[in-house]
């Protein structure tokens, strides 16, 4: 039996409507980006949920690591002033 | 893989010296995230044994999907009607969607595509039993779409809710696509029974031979289920496999009912327990067709293998005109 190798994985980002951003959707594999393109419409656009559609090679995605999530983001669990509900003002004042 | 480490091996060993948890540290924190109802994602420290246990079932449920498309596909050219063939046409396309869905979120837990295609084709990976039962009238079409995809709707609605997140994601949308599928078969029988005598006969021959298979597809029962314990502390199996089990039962008794099938007279509502009973299963058959017994197990497979090879020089093609692209950017740079 023949054997298969598998091609590159891309991911796959859908803009479900104009006026929103690309979301990941998940991944295919194709040969180049226009196959990855037209595969990604097959599988993640049957009923009308993307009119945009971004491919990337999965291996030039730069992510955080999971291991350094509280040193990345936990400071900003600490800075609650920089939310509008961390200050008073007096209900007279009205709408601000 | 969703999020390729681009460290080199020195960046990598002096991190892992700085950051890796003892197993134990690391089990514990996973452990809390699954009892605080939160996402296992594809980075996070896992156990072995959960990452092992998610790609075994994950890989089974794609490989479910895939050769689920052989027995209805057969049907393509041999609908009764146009409307019917386009139906089925976009059914066994979602087929084999969800295969790919569920082949990509499994692939994030870092086994290839290629590998779990030849663990299906070698046949040490399994895929779901009732794909080896034939389908020999245009009724097991519609049969299949309520009885197959209504049983796997109710075992993969908790899926969504998994603790993996790309399972309980790709489970999300296979969902919402199922619906179609059982609502199509339903109604095909409907059609039928408003027929001649013969359609008739011929939707309770299909709904005869495929109502006990489609109880087995829930798996064995509690009390010999392998693996359900520790799955339900991990969160991958919410329900037992006898409660998704009778969950189905019940939904379908009265939809039986409405379709005028004559059911088993194993059927019977227990009015203690506000359930139908159904008595026992036929877990020798059950078995067996684990085993490869299934009329059709052969079949499927020399039907992927078949597809495969015949594919070759597709894939060969496109590596090749993919590559003559690349080698012409790369001139013009």
């Amino acid at each position: 039996m023949s054997k298969t190798t598998d091609w590159d994985l891309y991911e796959v980002f859908v803009r479900s409507k104009r006026g929103l951003s690309h979301k990941h959707v998940g991944s295919v594999h194709a040969a180049d980006g226009r196959m990855a393109i037209e595969n990604a419409r097959d599988l993640y656009t049957r009923r009308s949920e993307g009119e945009s559609v971004w491919v990337i090679p999965a291996k030039q995605i730069i992510a955080s690591d999971p291991a350094e999530g509280d040193a990345l983001f936990g400071p900003a669990s600490e800075k609650v002033y920089r939310h509008p509900t961390f200050y008073d003002i007096p209900d007279e004042v009205g709408k601000m | 893989m969703y999020t390729t480490d681009l460290r080199t091996a020195e960046e990598k060993a002096r991190d892992a010296k700085l950051k890796m948890p003892t197993k134990e540290e690391g089990e514990a924190a996973f452990q809390a995230r699954i009892d605080a109802d939160e996402y296992i994602e594809p980075k996070d420290y896992m156990p072995e044994a959960y990452r092992k246990t998610l790609v075994r079932q994950m890989s089974q449920h794609a490989h479910s999907e895939i050769v689920g498309m052989l027995p209805e596909g057969s049907w393509v050219t041999r609908a009764p009607s146009l409307k019917r063939k386009i139906i089925l046409t976009a059914k066994v396309q979602d087929e084999a969607g969800h295969g790919l869905y569920l082949y990509s979120a499994a692939e994030t837990l870092g086994t290839s595509r290629e590998t779990m295609l030849e663990q299906l084709h070698s046949g040490k990976a399994k895929y779901s039993t009732i794909f080896n039962y034939p389908t020999t009238s245009w009724a097991d079409v519609c049969t299949i779409g309520w009885l197959v995809d209504g049983a796997a709707i109710t075992n993969q609605i908790p899926l969504c809710r998994c603790s993996y997140g790309p399972y309980a994601r790709a489970m999300i949308k296979v969902c919402k696509e199922e619906s179609f599928h059982q609502r199509q078969g339903y109604e095909g029988l409907l059609e039928m029974m408003k027929g001649t005598d013969e359609q008739k006969r011929m939707v309770q021959d299909s709904f005869d031979r495929w109502f006990w298979p489609s109880l087995m597809m829930f798996g064995p029962p509690d009390s010999d289920s392998a693996h359900s314990s520790q799955n339900m502390a991990w969160k991958i199996k919410r329900f037992s496999n006898d409660e998704l089990r009778q969950r189905f039962v019940d939904a379908t008794v009265p939809q039986a009912e409405f379709l005028g099938i004559k059911l088993p007279e194993q059927i019977k509502w227990n009015e203690e327990t506000k359930h139908y009973d159904f008595g026992e299963l036929d877990w020798d058959e059950f078995w067996a067709v684990v085993k490869g017994d299934g009329a059709c197990a052969s079949n499927r497979m020399d039907a992927r293998r078949k597809a495969i090879a015949d594919g070759e020089w597709v894939r060969e093609a496109a590596t090749a005109y993919a590559e003559k692209q690349r080698a012409a950017v790369r001139a013009a740079e």
